[in-house]
């Protein structure tokens, strides 16, 4: 690896000299070595989220890490070691410097090189989930963060220009999904939780790790790249391939997706959006409404974590999204009563704006669909012939144009329903007459509502997302009350659950 | 020798989008794919959606005529949102050309029931639409099924109206699906044809499960051993 140039250091009053390896740093990576070695997992996570922090903290704020080369004498060279000091050193680039072009180039090489060795198989540490996680979210928020980069070429200089297209594999489409796709397919992760369901395997009971003295990095790896994989394809905006990938987790129960809270997040998020898209307003709803419920309750606990900011920003996100859905469909009884308070709080003026169904309305979709949403990217390599212009906006005007667009096929709806909760019977002349209408409109804008309202499930069959619904005898509407659903079963097999764990635990205390 | 030749490419192509489907070389295998699909009225949307990422990340190799032909038979899909989908994948420039943007009309007009105004655009763009056989008898299927979800009974004029048909055509729609679908004929109190749709659970609320307390098969087995 290239010694970096004096300007890609950032400023200060001490220039960073790359092979200056202080005393705490060397103490840090001779005992995080030694605990990887020893597969001391808790060991390694204290020092993973707790040491690596702290440091960074007192000596790194702005400036890097010492390099891996600098670093790798104390390690016994270890080519492993410092393929994985090296993605936490870019990610430190990441979050607290900005990376220079070529450094973004570098760390894609070195993405290249860890995959390469885990899908060899020859890996076998046992790593914490959050950091085999933050690897893959790190992976997919570089290539984001790449394609941002690249759309923008008004200002670039002709250095610049002349990197893009010496390195034009860096971080390409294809190459990144492939990696995901191999990570998924060569740690055999699909199968093994297929073989789970049927008892022959304790995946999620052990966490992913493996307690016969084997390595969770593969596994997990595969693991986590079927959640990166949801997020590429919707940073693509290819929704229903996103979900495809998620298929083999089952979102309504825990699992191993919820034990790392960043991989919980944005597992929901990713789907709660993809949902949206795909007009399954009822699924994303009750998605959210369990996320944003969990945050409520635990994010006091994340507090100190490195995470936090980033749980705030999606936590309102998804309170963002929530409002746009319920005022596609309101169906209110999806939503716990503490979510809904703080839904009230937050946007309450907005979502009646928004179920107004008029000009200002649609302003204010483009509002909240522009904070909630993902940064889509245009997957396309540049091209680099003169006029040179910013398209990383592209991809994100082409989703908020097909959602607005959505949104008003759907303006007359709110109307209709203001009717229909008022009348359990009425002629079509008379709610043509009431809605301004002609009678052949209103019979259309009544399809509309049903067709609308009724999405489309991935086996072709067709679930209602109504809140209030009708049917039509000749040339009248009867209104059809809506029964509450109380879901008994889920309940019931929750707490029997729960009292057979507690009945244990009590089995287990001896009175002396 | 060609015969094997030939297997080999229809088993590769779902298999390839399956197994490797971020790989530029099998770009021209999706395009015949979907020629494919468009003369034995077979459909596949996981192929489609696949080419058209291949576009998105080659922009140079879009076949704007390939895209075309994806739109109508995602259009055939319908109730099924598969025509926005495929819209999510194509950039705006190519949306704003001309015949894109009819077939984005035509969408709009279905989305929204509006069959009349629809079946108009369609007679004006027959060369566009009579490439891909089977269209008439798609929209036909969605038109049925929009009507199914909200009418217990329709008046005939409304559904002349949505399939586009009159006089004997109608007459011999409706007696097809009298005998083969569980329609009925009953004079309404105007003296014309009111059509009674078979019962459902849209248009027959009484006949909706209580679904969302039914229990999966999985979740039940995990107080097995609790119980024994």
């Amino acid at each position: 690896m290239a010694a970096y140039d004096a300007d890609s250091s950032a400023g200060g009053d001490l220039a960073y000299d790359p092979n200056f390896v202080p005393d705490s740093v060397k103490t840090f990576v001779v005992h995080l070595y030694r605990q990887i070695r020893d597969k001391n997992v808790y060991e390694i996570h204290q020092m993973y989220e707790g040491s690596f922090n702290r440091l960074t903290d007192r000596m790194f704020r702005e400036s890097p890490w010492p390099t891996a080369e600098a670093v790798a004498p104390y390690v016994d060279g270890d080519h492993v070691f410092c393929l994985l000091y090296r993605e936490m050193w870019f990610r430190h680039v990441y979050a607290r410097l900005t990376p220079t072009p070529k450094q973004r180039v570098e760390s894609w090489d070195n993405y290249c090189s860890l995959f390469g060795v885990v899908l060899h198989g020859v890996v076998n540490m046992q790593l914490p989930n959050q950091w085999l996680w933050d690897m893959v979210d790190e992976f997919v928020y570089q290539f984001q963060s790449y394609c941002q980069y690249r759309a923008k070429l008004k200002n670039k200089t002709e250095e610049e220009l002349q990197l893009l297209r010496n390195f034009d594999q860096a971080w390409n489409v294809y190459g990144v999904l492939n990696y995901l796709q191999a990570l998924v397919e060569k740690s055999n992760i699909i199968q093994i939780l297929e073989r789970e369901k049927e008892g022959l395997e304790q995946f999620t009971v052990d966490n992913g790790y493996d307690y016969q003295g084997g390595s969770n990095v593969l596994k997990m790896l595969g693991y986590y790249s079927m959640i990166g994989l949801l997020r590429v394809h919707c940073l693509l905006g290819d929704y229903r391939t996103g979900l495809k990938y998620m298929a083999p987790i089952d979102l309504s129960q825990q699992g191993v997706y919820t034990n790392v809270i960043g991989s919980h997040i944005s597992t929901i998020y990713h789907y709660g959006f993809a949902n949206l898209m795909l007009r399954r307003y009822g699924d994303a709803i009750r998605e959210f409404n369990k996320m944003l419920l969990y945050i409520l309750k635990y994010k006091q606990y994340h507090q100190k974590s490195p995470q936090y900011d980033q749980i705030l920003k999606k936590n309102e996100q998804m309170y963002a999204l929530l409002a746009v859905c319920l005022s596609l469909c309101p169906q209110q009884k999806l939503v716990d009563e503490n979510v809904s308070t703080q839904l009230k709080e937050k946007y309450n003026d907005k979502m009646t704006k928004m179920q107004r169904y008029d000009d200002e309305a649609s302003t204010v979709y483009d509002e909240l669909f522009s904070y909630g949403c993902p940064k889509f990217i245009t997957p396309s390599a540049p091209v680099l012939d003169e006029p040179l212009t910013n398209y990383n906006q592209e991809a994100y005007r082409l989703q908020l144009k097909m959602f607005l667009f959505e949104v008003k096929q759907q303006q007359l709806l709110a109307g209709i329903r203001s009717f229909l909760k008022i009348y359990s019977t009425i002629t079509v002349t008379k709610l043509a007459q009431f809605m301004d209408v002609d009678e052949a409109t209103l019979r259309t804008i009544l399809m509309t509502y049903k067709h609308k309202m009724h999405s489309t499930d991935n086996d072709g069959k067709i679930v209602s997302n109504a809140d209030i619904d009708f049917y039509v005898d000749d040339d009248t509407v009867h209104v059809v009350e809506a029964k509450p659903t109380k879901r008994f079963g889920d309940y019931f097999l929750r707490q029997i659950l729960k009292f057979e764990e507690m009945i244990s635990e009590l089995e287990k205390v001896q009175l002396d | 020798m060609a015969k094997e030749a030939q297997q080999q490419v229809s088993y590769t192509v779902e298999e390839l989008v399956a197994v490797n489907p971020y790989n530029p070389d099998i770009l021209a295998d999706l395009e015949n794919y979907v020629n494919e699909q468009v003369s034995s009225q077979k459909y596949s949307l996981d192929a489609n959606l696949c080419l058209l990422r291949l576009y998105q990340c080659e922009p140079e190799r879009m076949s704007p005529p390939i895209v075309a032909r994806i739109l109508i038979k995602a259009l055939m899909a319908m109730p099924a949102q598969d025509f926005s989908l495929c819209l999510f994948l194509i950039p705006e420039q190519v949306q704003s050309e001309e015949q894109f943007k009819t077939l984005i009309v035509l969408s709009h007009y279905l989305e929204t029931a509006r069959f009349r105004l629809f079946w108009d655009e369609v007679a004006k763009n027959r060369s566009l639409l009579e490439s891909v056989p089977g269209f008439q008898q798609a929209i036909e299927a969605y038109a049925v099924h929009v009507l199914s979800l909200t009418y217990q009974k329709v008046p005939r004029a409304v559904l002349a109206e949505a399939i586009n048909k009159e006089g004997l055509a109608l007459d011999q729609f409706l007696e097809y699906h009298v005998a083969n679908s569980g329609w009925a004929i009953e004079k309404s109190q105007g003296h014309s044809q009111l059509i009674v749709l078979p019962p459902n659970e849209f248009n027959h609320p009484e006949l909706k499960k209580n679904a969302s307390d039914s229990v999966s098969y999985e979740h039940v087995t995990r107080i097995f051993p609790v119980l024994s």
